[in-house]
Order: structure tokens, then C-alpha cells, then sequence
């Protein structure tokens, strides 16, 4: 039998097919498999090593959800009991009356678009997801709002969390910035709201171009303070 | 990709504030690039891109019997391919409404402005011309697909070289290029969209999916228009045509200043 | 045999083809990765003049809904000619042909993608040849690959392909030009990237078993040479970038 062997290092750039490790020892976790005993890229992305676990953390792709995901959504259709939420991925999710209104609706005399609307953005946690990917939302979170005004825009679900940064510093960044209320949803959808949106929106911008760089934190800084 | 619609009603908030969503000015276009000669096997051809638009116009030239009507006069088609990757609206199959609509309006500022000389273009009076193809492929669509279009069909047709004509087979030879396309002018189209009371060059596709209406000038050499379409369910005033005019004679001579010369 | 009509008098002079390449000798192969911006996914490949530029749309919702798969993603694969892509202008739109190589460019791709990573949607792969000379499927199969990787779609590995052929009695690799119109055998090959595993094979021409095993050896050793390639443009559009927008 063949020795175990770990061949990929913390935060390696790896193209789909690359042998991570081999060897029974290693797991893959998100963005690898197994072939035999090996584990193998499935994604074009950095490298995760935890303990035994393996994965790739993805540079492009779009957004599967996951339960307890905070997303941004636009309402898209409206039904008797339920609102259908366009969340930006290939999976519409539902909200149910029951996980948005915390009193008692009588559908008979109430249409449910007094509490939303179509076109109406929200900010919702993923509830349920099934494994052939039919989404439940809830608004019953702390978090969870309906977002008001401001401005939408979309970068790369798996950058998000370069986008939010180490304990969010990045997002405090550009908030102390520039002043804006920010939210971002796992979903990769952002919203911004304040005076100078048009500057916060050019760092997100930039950290969706350069996620997988170095020194990140210190452009996006001179770039806010230039545009100061 | 973006599967969420672009905020119809925040670019139109933003143009009441003045302000374009990518900070440009309203009579500003996006960076345009303009490249000729990109594909060897056509006769003529030019990859255009205006910001994330991208379009690419081929030529191709065939021996083929004249109209009726114009017996001693070659002819042009124009024809386009809304490649299905270039819009997350797109599917494929026969030509959308869209499709159509470009082909023809960039088929009539050609037409229309006596871009190319006909009458040098047919072979044998009454029986055989040259019909000139012209094929537009749009790659990628981030808005003003139109203006790209037709910059795009225009590059490609003034470095265009005939293939040769060999009289015995009465058919084109190909592989063998001859002489340069018989052209007379440079029309441009530039198209104006309307948000709210706004008048603004080059939208891009979120600005479009806000926009009241569109109107597309052709404007040739001199400055003159050769050929309008207005497109959206909105309208312009009096007032506003005489604004679109001004601004698509001066804007398609800044155009018309990045082509190859006659 | 005797010579088409319009054949040179020989494809091979002193060892060297028409192109001035030798037998086991690709022509420049040209990558760009990420060129189109709304498709989720895209890839350019060139071999020498042929030239192919895909598109990843997707994972996307399928429909018509009524044939979603539950358990699994669509894959299509719709694979064109631009008119102008020929010497003689091509009719646009679907035809025999173009319909029988997306089926077996879609079916080398099954062996590779993640179908059941992304139920009840669709992923759409849209391939379009610029510009023909010779082994279009394959410059088209591997810009699909790309795009897939490009796109984030997860895959096995990269699918590489290339041709191979026979003209005046000699193996080539990479069939060009005059070789396509001419030549003996024209053969189209795509491989798992390094592995032993052939996922389109499409030949015409006469040949015997052993220039048959030979060309399928030459065949996996330049699907072996573009995966270098492949591999090396994909990192280098992610670790280009930095330097780039750090001047």
C-alpha cells in the first residue's frame, strides 16, 4: 500500500483534477473528492487544510444555499401564503407566512403583499434546504429585515468572506469609510446605503477582482482614502 | 451572471441625481476598442468593444445574380447571431425580434449613407454581382449593442478585400484576396437613451433595463443623417430629437475618428 | 490511391508538412481564459488558425421545469459555426453536422461534471468556431473545458483533445489546412487529462490496427502537452492579476 502523502499546501492554487494528497488518511471536505486514494480538486480555487480535511475554497461559481445562510433576496412573485424570493442562485427559495409575520394574517381578507411586495428586497436566513435544493426562508432572526432604498450589487459567493474579512474588519473598513450602511448576504448580493455608496461600491468591486491576492487590506485603505 | 434584475428603479433614482451608475458622464462613452482583420478566412472583419459589449462583424463575399430591380448593382445582407452566452436572456433558436431589429438598422446606415458602391460591384451586367454578407456576432452584451454593431460592421467593411473572380468558373476564388471593397463613406450610429427627462450616449445593460426610450442616428462623412430608428414603449419631444441630433452628429465623429480611412 | 481534384502533389516534402511543422508537431496553440464578462464561464482556444471561443451559462434554472431532473443538472452543449468562420460563407443555424458534435462533445463532458452537485437545474455550453481549420471539436472541446473550470463548475479533471491523422503514408498530429481536405486519416481524440481514459474518438480514413494504436499514443501525448498549457493559463489568470492592477 501506498504511503500517505499531503501534496498541496494551505492556500495553493490548484486547477480541477489536482492531486491534493493520497492515501486513506486525508478527507476531502467542500470542492474535492476521492478517486481511489487520492483526493482530488473538483474546483479551480486556494487550498483548506483542517486536521484531516481537505477542501478547496472556489474562485468562481454560483451560490448553493445552505441552512442558516444570511442572504439578500428581491421578491419575484407572490402567492395566497407564500412569497417566491429570487436569492441569486439557480434555486428560487420560499418564504412562508408563517416565517415572516409574527401575528395572525386571515389570508380571506388580507392580500400578503401589504408586508412584501414584488420588487421588495430582504435580508433572510436560509431555513431548510432539501436535497433536491427546494429552499424555505425565514425571517425569524434577529438579523433579518426587509432593506429599504440603497443600492444592490453582486460579487462571487465564494468571495464573500474576503469581502466581510478576519472578524469583519474589511466590512468595518469600508463602513468607517465612507459612512454606508452595508449588508452582505452569503448569496454574494450586497447592499449598500448611504452618501457615498458610489465609493463603497468600487472597494467591493475591487476586493471581488482581487480576493485571492496579497495585501489586500492596505489598497483597499488608500483606495477609500483617496476617494475621501 | 446576475439572475437578480439589475434596481430598474435605482439607476432611475441616480439619474435624477444626475449621476450614472459607473460615474460616467451622460454624452461619455465607455472605453471602445476597435480591431480589424481578427478572422483570416472572412474577406473583412472587426471585433468591437464598448466597456463589457463585444461584437464581432465578418464579411463574406459571393458571386451571385442581381436583384431584378438593380440589374448592374451587387448587393448587402446584413444578418445577426445574438450568441447565447452573451446574455443570460438569450436562447437559442431562430432570431429574436432584437436580433432582427439590429441587423436592419445597422444594414440601413450602410445602406442608406452610399456607404459602398454598388455599381462597382457587379461582374456581368444583369447577370452575375457580388454579394456582400456581412455576419455580426454579438459575444457580449452589456447594453448599446447597436452602436457597437454597427462600428463593428463598418471597420470590417473598410479593410474588406474581394476574393478574386475567376471568369471561366464564373465563381469566386477564395484563399486569394483582390481588391479592396469599393467604399464611399463612414456612417456611424450612435444611440440615445432616455431616463426620466435624461438624454445619455452608450447605456450600458443596467441602464437599459431602466430605459423609457432609445433612438438610433446614423450619421455619414459630412455630418448628415442617413438613417433613424426610435426603439422602447417611451417617447421624445420635439426638443429632445433636437438634442439626440446634436449629440449623434458630434458623438459619431468622435467614432468616426477611431476607423480606418477611406 | 488516386489524387481529389484540387490536391498539391504532396502534403509531406523532406519530412516537413505544408505549414513547415514536422509530423509530430502542433501549430501555435493560442489560450485566453475569461474573456467574455456576462457568461458565467468562458474560454478562447486557438490552434493556429482555427479558432474557438465557449461559454459556460449556469448552473441555471431549467426549463421547461416539467423536465428538471431532480437528482441531477442538464448539461447542453450547443456547438456552431459563425458564417463567416469559412472560406466559403456558412449557412447560419443547425445542421447535421454541427448537431452530431455537440452530442459527442456533451457526452466526453459527462464524464467529467458534477451533474448531481446542482439538481433540477441546467448548465448550457455554448461553442462557437470564429474561425475553421481543421480540428474545430477539439479547439472547441478544450475552450468548453476551460470554461468549465472558469466558471467554477466542478469537474473530474480538464477534458483535452486534439487530432491526429494520416497523410502521404505519415502519422500527424494536429490536422491542418490542406491535410483535412487530402489527407488519409482524420482522426479527433479527447482524454481525461492525465489518465488513461479516451472520451471522444472520432475517426474516418483507412488505417491498419498498428498506425491506428501509434496514433492513439501520439494523441494522448499532445492532449498531455495542451494540458500543460491548460493548466499553466488557468493559474496564471489568477496570479497574473495582482501584479497587474498593483502597477
Amino acid at each position: 500500500m501506498e504511503q500517505a502523502m499531503l501534496l498541496a499546501k494551505e492556500r495553493q492554487l490548484v486547477v480541477p483534477g489536482e492531486v491534493l494528497a493520497k492515501g486513506f488518511e486525508w478527507l476531502p471536505s467542500a470542492g474535492c473528492y476521492r478517486a481511489n486514494n487520492e483526493i482530488r480538486a473538483k474546483q479551480l480555487g486556494l487550498v483548506r487544510i483542517k486536521e484531516r480535511f481537505i477542501g478547496v475554497i472556489p474562485l468562481a461559481g454560483v451560490y448553493v444555499p445552505r441552512p442558516g445562510d444570511g442572504v439578500i433576496g428581491v421578491v419575484n412573485d407572490i402567492q395566497p401564503t407564500f412569497w417566491i424570493v429570487d436569492i441569486n442562485s439557480p434555486y428560487d427559495s420560499i418564504l412562508q407566512l408563517g416565517e415572516a409575520v409574527g401575528e395572525y394574517v386571515d389570508t380571506t381578507k388580507t392580500d400578503i403583499s401589504v408586508y412584501y411586495d414584488i420588487g421588495d428586497v430582504i435580508y433572510a436566513k436560509v431555513m431548510a434546504v432539501s436535497r433536491s435544493k427546494s429552499v424555505q426562508l425565514t425571517m425569524n432572526d434577529y438579523r433579518a429585515k426587509k432593506l429599504i432604498g440603497g443600492r444592490l450589487m453582486h460579487i462571487t459567493p465564494s468571495k464573500v468572506p474576503r469581502l466581510i474579512g478576519r472578524e469583519g474588519s474589511m466590512i468595518e473598513l469600508i463602513k468607517n469609510k465612507t459612512g454606508c450602511q452595508i449588508i452582505v448576504g452569503q448569496n454574494g448580493v450586497v447592499w449598500l446605503k448611504g452618501e457615498k455608496e458610489a465609493l463603497a461600491a468600487k472597494a467591493v468591486l475591487t476586493i471581488e477582482a482581487e480576493a485571492h491576492t496579497e495585501g489586500l487590506t492596505d489598497r483597499i485603505t488608500k483606495l477609500l482614502e483617496e476617494g475621501v | 451572471m446576475v439572475t437578480l434584475k439589475p434596481s430598474e428603479s435605482y439607476v432611475r433614482k441616480l439619474v435624477e441625481e444626475k449621476v450614472r451608475i459607473d460615474g460616467r458622464n451622460f454624452d461619455q462613452f465607455r472605453e471602445i476598442k476597435i480591431e480589424t482583420g481578427v478572422i483570416e478566412n472572412a474577406e473583412g472583419s472587426a471585433r468591437v468593444r464598448i466597456g463589457n459589449t463585444m461584437v464581432i462583424a465578418g464579411i463574406k463575399a459571393d458571386v451571385h445574380e442581381p436583384y431584378p430591380d438593380t440589374p448592374n448593382e451587387g448587393f448587402i445582407v446584413v444578418d445577426c447571431e445574438m450568441v447565447p452566452f452573451a446574455s443570460p436572456e438569450y436562447e437559442p433558436g431562430p432570431p429574436s425580434p432584437e436580433s432582427v431589429e439590429l441587423a436592419r438598422v445597422v444594414d440601413r446606415g450602410i445602406r442608406e449613407s452610399g456607404s459602398i458602391n454598388t455599381e462597382k460591384l457587379c461582374l456581368i451586367p444583369g447577370e452575375l454581382v457580388w454579394g456582400i454578407h456581412i455576419d455580426l456576432h454579438v459575444l457580449d452584451n452589456d447594453g448599446n449593442l447597436i452602436d457597437a454593431a454597427a462600428l463593428a460592421a463598418i471597420a470590417a467593411l473598410l479593410t474588406a478585400k474581394l476574393p478574386l473572380y475567376d471568369p471561366d468558373t464564373k465563381k469566386a476564388v477564395y484563399g486569394k484576396h483582390g481588391e479592396k471593397l469599393p467604399m464611399k463613406d463612414r456612417p456611424v450610429e450612435v444611440t440615445i437613451g432616455k431616463i426620466g427627462t435624461t438624454l445619455m450616449i452608450d447605456t450600458n445593460a443596467e441602464e437599459e433595463a431602466a430605459l423609457d426610450a432609445r433612438i438610433t442616428i446614423a450619421t455619414n462623412e459630412d455630418g448628415n443623417i442617413c438613417a433613424i430608428q426610435k426603439g422602447g414603449n417611451g417617447y421624445f419631444t420635439t426638443n429632445e430629437l433636437e438634442a439626440a441630433v446634436d449629440l449623434a452628429i458630434a458623438k459619431g465623429a468622435e467614432l468616426r475618428a477611431m476607423l480606418p480611412s477611406l | 490511391m488516386s489524387k481529389k481534384v484540387g490536391a498539391p502533389e504532396a502534403l509531406i516534402v523532406d519530412g516537413k508538412r505544408l505549414d513547415g511543422r514536422s509530423p509530430n508537431e502542433f501549430r501555435p496553440i493560442n489560450i485566453e481564459i475569461g474573456t467574455l464578462k456576462r457568461a458565467n464561464g468562458s474560454a478562447e482556444f486557438r490552434f493556429g488558425n482555427t479558432y474557438a471561443l465557449a461559454g459556460v451559462m449556469g448552473p441555471r434554472p431549467f426549463h421547461p421545469k416539467a423536465l428538471q431532473d431532480p437528482q441531477r443538472s442538464i448539461v447542453r452543449v450547443n456547438y456552431a459555426m459563425a458564417p463567416f468562420s469559412t472560406k466559403e460563407r456558412s449557412k447560419p443555424g443547425k445542421s447535421r453536422r454541427s448537431t452530431e458534435i455537440s452530442k459527442v462533445i456533451n457526452e466526453a463532458l459527462a464524464n467529467v461534471i458534477f451533474a448531481e452537485d446542482y439538481p433540477r437545474t441546467g448548465i448550457d455550453l455554448f461553442l462557437v468556431i470564429l474561425q475553421a481549420d481543421a480540428s474545430t471539436r477539439c479547439a472547441a472541446l478544450n475552450a468548453a473545458s476551460l470554461a468549465l473550470a472558469d466558471a467554477g463548475v466542478p469537474i473530474r479533471d480538464l477534458v483535452v483533445s486534439c487530432s491526429v491523422g494520416k497523410v502521404d503514408g505519415t502519422l500527424i498530429l494536429d490536422v491542418a489546412g490542406l491535410e483535412d481536405n487530402f489527407g488519409d486519416v482524420d482522426m479527433a481524440v479527447a482524454t481525461i487529462a492525465n489518465q488513461d481514459k479516451i472520451v471522444l474518438l472520432q475517426m474516418d480514413g483507412i488505417i491498419t490496427k498498428e498506425e491506428f494504436m501509434t496514433l492513439i499514443d501520439m494523441a494522448k501525448k499532445g492532449c498531455g502537452q495542451i494540458y500543460d498549457m491548460m493548466k499553466a493559463k488557468l493559474y496564471e489568470k489568477y496570479v497574473a492579476t495582482p501584479a497587474e492592477e498593483g502597477a
